[in-house]
């Protein structure tokens, strides 16, 4: 009750300096920082004197100590007797592996669907249109579920041992199996050869723009591109000895053994993620093209441009501009929608570390690193997407 | 702008002293005050706990938390249950969102030690199985070298399985998914080769969840694992933790000495056999001791029976045998120490 | 088109020649996706309508080749209400349709005013004790935090420090404290019996769930959302850093990190002793997740306002809650409606993440349904019902979403 006398006492000239903006501005600072401070240390402390008094464990020392579980499906090698620092690195790299073939297919489908909805053909606009608004509208949690349902489900695809193979494909309920070449020295020399022929006409395309810019005259380099595609990887195939062995799936025991496999959990979570994010990234293109105006496809036409011209060279870079930020938010939107892969089971980053959670105990840390790792991932994807946007908002004139 | 940012402080100074104030006290003491039980159960397990159309609960691990608020306040009806996953369930405990974790959960160091849960006993002895569709014909899990295998992440089976792979020399590609019934789902629709859990667990999902009524799928004879299942509460109350364990002894020691839900008031008033006298508080000292009313193995046992008749209640009808759940003197592991 | 005939056609050859077959790339397509659609809707057809079961039959549906409908006609009030008592189902059903007609309510643009959100406000609490029954005890810490935030509201408004309100607040907010500080969490002063049986919150499930999540974490996130706009925009430094700095982090994980921590850590971060029921816990963290979001369309919003309403505002010597609470929010707000609803509609989507954390939503709900055995393999139908459910509210929300689009840039004229 004394605080409530005290106001009595304040002197008239104190109270103008209260109203000047500066003081006021530090005082309010001061007081939300401590406000917050006292919240951040209210529930540090206790969380703190919780985990003290029930004798839970906390630290990081968990990540070195043996994982004990095995994990389906991994891109670097992993055993149960791997760490748990190798076991969350493998969920991380499914996690990416998912979400860079998600934005590629859903970008690819998206520029399609979006391009589509803009088409004069009424049947193509009105089925792109559709598409757009029926799947936007659904969960992805639930397109993901529906399409893990179906994949694995007896009614809609036969077992391993019922199944027949087309052309050396098979479609079970436990995945699509299929032929790849064996593992040879040839086949690794082909991949090298192209990565080489890759860069190579990246180089040539970058000189023939100089050229272009100097003598107004450039060759088209699409004869000579495709053969150093095509040609580079085919000799050096030929040259370390032209495998031709094919590594066939076939029976064997208890599942078709051989070949390579996309499992029903990675399926139904690429699925599920491209058909969803391409229906909004569909609607991004459709009205970042509807953004360019009207006299600029009138003035190509006039210039008698083709059609795709106009579309690839005249409309398309000027509605980049207007695609490439919400663009850049779909992606992040995909891959952290990539974490709904718990739901079916697909090992990326959060199943991982969900059952590192649960054998350790220890959740804090669990969703600490998923949060940091997310945050680490977002934050590059968006420095990479800015310097892109930077990039091409440079074209403009 | 002194006043104001003085008050602000005060404010501020007050509001922390709030969370000084409050105290928990033991557990005994806030369930007695709640009046109320709250147990964390499974989301769903025939034998152990599973909820009717109606939202009653039964099962054995149901019917512990029933003989525990039956001795507390003479009502077995006041629990209330808390459905929990395997990802919520230590954490439930932890926090003290439920007093008592009975949830078929294995009973292993580093849960009693680094987790922040104290096992109280053991009240199912169980071992990890393998089910498999009686079409593969497999006839042992030695059978099962590259099978697909559906488990659920975060429990001890996850751990054995690759364990016993790994010692067997084979590989296995495991189908993890979180939520009981979507494991069941995806194994009966055949995305794996087999299903793994404790052999109980398989015995309740062949007799419940399978189609055919179980006629289709085969439980392999071996066991992998040891599970001791039991309930478990959190660290640091000794006294909440003696209640928890002396009522299943006092359930198993009910057994031993005949004693059972339909004579239990009638042995209560005239028996002559000093030990069942001292069990049921007709020679009093017992209740004081563990802190619960005289008559607390009466009001248990009158209320769920003995471990016996909880068994038969709900295990037998998934076909089990009693095996190592029977008494120590008929061949059995259940030994409980004398209640003196 | 240019070089149409000059014959005279039929107009419906003439619409046809020119959406369909206007060029020889464009008749191709058509023919394309004739063929295509030829081959698969009929194949769609038979399986969803004419082969399809839609009696409760799990014999008739496992001999059908078709679709199972009849699984949703049986499982309908599993479906619809989860796990509540079947007898009481009548107070979700109050409560989903009172939730609806009040949205229905709020998307008319002309009945905006505080009337509508005194109604929200009565209804929001009226929801959970209806769906909750049993006796409420409302607990010290609820009153004395309103309390306090009287209190706080008083001091943050501009009052002279003799002024009865000066005074009556801060008499408020002491007395809340006080009364906070020494009662304990578990003193109930009111007591209030409903009358109707009570129903834990983790028997409440299916659509009204789904319903109340979205609609409570819309409404309680969007103070909150102004807040860090303001924040963001503020010319502090310490509160722009800090809004920012929660913006960025909320918006750089997934939601299901934020359930998460919502469902496995708020126990571990209270004093020991204090428990917060599982739901509330899935809604404050959809709470906290969705401020971020919001927060950055309205800050779009603020960003719309031209410079001179602020300058404008100064030059009135109106102070900073004056200035934003009567010049620029309300020509902010107007800005975002459209944007916002569209925010809501993800949100909404978002809600069935909670099956995750153990909640039976709509989708937690058909998995339940399904997992009696008798229907076990016509999940899928299950889930076509729920994502069609979705369809309907997301679909119509985001209609009107375009039509209030056009009607405010027509009535603001800018």
């Amino acid at each position: 009750m004394t605080v409530v006398s005290e106001p009595k006492g304040a002197s008239p000239p104190r109270r103008r300096s209260f109203y000047d903006k500066d003081v006021q501005a530090i005082v309010w600072q001061a007081v939300f920082l401590c406000v917050v401070v006292a919240i951040g240390w209210f529930l540090y402390r206790n969380t703190m004197q919780n985990l003290a008094a029930r004798n839970i464990k906390t630290g990081f020392d968990f990540l070195g100590s043996e994982a004990g579980f095995e994990i389906g499906e991994t891109l670097i090698a992993y055993s149960p007797a791997a760490n748990y620092t190798r076991a969350l690195a493998v969920g991380f790299l499914n996690t990416l592996q998912v979400a860079i073939i998600g934005i590629v297919l859903a970008t690819l489908l998206g520029i399609a669907v979006g391009i589509g909805s803009l088409s004069k053909n009424w049947l193509v606009a009105k089925l792109t249109a559709g598409y757009i608004h029926f799947l936007r509208n659904i969960p992805v949690l639930l397109q993901i579920v529906l399409w893990y349902t179906i994949l694995i489900s007896e009614r809609f695809l036969p077992g391993p041992r019922q199944a027949e193979a087309f052309l050396g494909i098979f479609a079970t309920q436990r995945g699509v199996y299929f032929p790849v070449p064996q593992a040879h020295a040839g086949w690794t020399a082909a991949l090298v050869g192209f990565l080489l022929a890759a860069v190579a006409l990246t180089l040539m395309s970058r000189w023939n723009a100089q050229r272009r810019e100097d003598t107004g005259t450039a060759r088209s380099l699409f004869l000579p591109g495709v053969a150093l595609l095509m040609g580079v990887p085919f000799l050096a195939w030929a040259l370390n000895g032209a495998p031709t062995a094919i590594d066939w799936p076939t029976l064997r025991g208890f599942n078709l053994s051989g070949g390579a496999r996309i499992t029903p959990e990675f399926a139904a979570v690429l699925f599920g993620l491209t058909v969803y994010t391409s229906a909004f990234i569909g609607e991004i293109v459709r009205s970042g093209i509807m953004a360019v105006p009207k006299g600029q496809t009138e003035a190509a036409r006039a210039l008698g441009l083709k059609p795709s011209v106009i579309l690839r060279k005249v409309i398309l870079p000027q509605a980049m501009r207007v695609i490439v930020p919400p663009l850049t938010s779909q992606y992040l939107n995909l891959t952290k929608n990539s974490s709904l892969s718990v739901a079916v089971g697909y090992p990326d980053l959060v199943n991982v570390a969900n059952t590192t959670i649960n054998q350790t105990g220890q959740a804090i840390e669990g969703v600490t690193i998923i949060m940091i790792v997310y945050l680490v991932t977002s934050l590059a994807t968006s420095a990479f997407m800015n310097w892109y946007n930077e990039r091409i908002a440079l074209v403009e004139r | 702008m002194l006043k104001r940012s003085l008050i602000a402080v005060a404010t501020a100074t007050l509001a922390l002293g709030i969370c000084t104030t409050a105290n928990a006290g033991s557990r005994l003491d806030a369930v007695k005050a709640r009046g109320q039980l709250v147990c964390g159960v499974n989301t769903g397990l025939a034998g152990f706990a599973l909820a009717d159309s109606t939202g009653k609960w039964t099962g054995i691990d149901v019917d512990l938390c029933r003989a525990i608020a039956a001795s507390m306040f003479g009502d077995a009806e006041k629990v209330r249950y808390v459905p929990l996953n395997t990802q919520q369930r230590f954490t439930a405990l932890q926090t003290g969102e439920v007093d008592i974790l009975s949830r078929n959960t294995t009973w292993t160091l580093t849960r009693d030690t680094q987790q922040g849960l104290n096992f109280a006993a053991t009240l199912y002895y169980d071992g990890q199985g393998f089910m498999v569709a009686k079409k593969l014909g497999v006839k042992s899990a030695k059978e099962l070298d590259g099978a697909a295998v559906c488990v659920q992440p975060g429990t001890t089976t996850e751990l054995n399985l690759a364990d016993y792979f790994r010692a067997n020399n084979m590989k296995f590609k495991p189908v993890v998914i979180e939520n009981l019934q979507e494991v069941n789902a995806a194994f009966f629709a055949g995305r794996c080769d087999v299903l793994t859990t404790d052999a109980s667990g398989l015995a309740a999902i062949l007799t419940k969840d399978a189609p055919n009524k179980g006629a289709d799928h085969v439980i392999l004879p071996e066991l992998i694992s040891k599970e001791p299942l039991g309930p478990a509460v959190a660290q640091g109350d000794e006294q909440w933790i003696d209640i928890v364990r002396w009522t299943i002894f006092a359930l198993l020691e009910a057994e031993e000495y005949g004693i059972s839900s339909t004579n239990v008031e009638q042995l209560a008033k005239d028996t002559t056999n000093p030990n069942i006298a001292r069990i049921l508080g007709k020679t009093p000292g017992m209740g004081k001791a563990i802190g619960l009313p005289e008559d607390w193995v009466v009001r248990a046992v009158k209320a769920v029976g003995n471990y016996g008749q909880m068994w038969d209640r709900h295990i037998k009808p998934l076909g089990l045998p009693r095996g190592l759940n029977n008494l120590w003197n008929k061949g059995g592991l259940m030994y409980a120490p004398p209640i003196r | 088109m240019e070089a149409a005939p000059p014959k005279i056609l039929d107009d419906r050859a003439q619409w046809l020649r020119a959406n369909l077959f206007s060029s020889p790339l464009n008749s191709a397509l058509t023919i394309l996706i004739l063929v295509a659609l030829a081959l698969v809707v009929p194949k769609i057809l038979s399986w969803a309508l004419f082969n399809a079961v839609f009696a409760p039959d799990p014999q008739a549906c496992r001999a059908a080749k078709g679709a199972c409908w009849g699984f949703i006609v049986e499982k309908f009030r599993l479906m619809t209400f989860g796990t509540y008592p079947y007898e009481q189902q009548w107070r979700p059903l109050a409560v989903t349709i009172l939730l609806l007609s009040l949205i229905g309510a709020t998307m008319n643009l002309r009945l905006w005013g505080r009337r509508l959100w005194i109604t929200w406000a009565i209804c929001v609490p009226l929801m959970w004790i209806l769906m909750r029954g049993g006796s409420i005890r409302i607990p010290w810490v609820l009153i004395s935090g309103a309390l306090v935030l009287t209190g706080l509201i008083g001091l943050a408004r501009n009052i002279g420090f003799r002024d009865w309100r000066f005074i009556s607040t801060l008499v408020l907010l002491l007395a809340g404290v006080y009364r906070f500080a020494s009662s304990g969490v578990f003193d109930y002063p009111l007591f209030l019996a409903t009358g109707m049986p009570l129903v834990e919150t983790d028997k409440w499930g299916g659509l009204p769930l789904t319903l109340i999540l979205s609609a409570n974490g819309i409404v309680f996130s969007f103070p909150l959302a102004v807040a860090l706009a303001l924040g963001r925009r503020s010319e502090l430094p310490v509160i722009r850093a800090l809004s920012v700095g929660y913006i960025e982090i909320v918006r750089g994980v997934p939601l299901i990190t934020v359930l998460f921590m919502a469902s496995l850590m708020i126990p571990l971060f209270l004093p020991s002793g204090i428990t917060v029921d599982k739901l509330l816990r899935a809604q404050i963290g959809f709470i906290l997740f969705a401020a971020a979001y919001e927060a950055e369309v309205i800050r779009g919003g603020l960003q719309a306002v031209p410079k001179g309403q602020y300058e404008a505002a100064d030059a009135l010597g109106l102070s900073y809650w004056n200035k934003m609470g009567l010049i620029v929010l309300p020509q902010a707000l107007k800005v975002v409606i459209p944007p916002m609803v569209n925010t809501f509609i993800g949100f909404f989507k978002d809600t069935s993440l909670v099956i995750i954390i153990g909640l039976f939503d709509l989708l937690g709900a058909v998995r339940l349904a399904s997992s009696d055995v008798e229907w076990r393999i016509f999940y899928v139908e299950g889930l076509v019902f729920v994502a069609l459910v979705y369809f309907a509210f997301c679909y119509t929300m985001a209609v009107y979403a375009r039509r209030l689009e056009t009607h405010l840039n027509v009535t603001t004229g800018r």
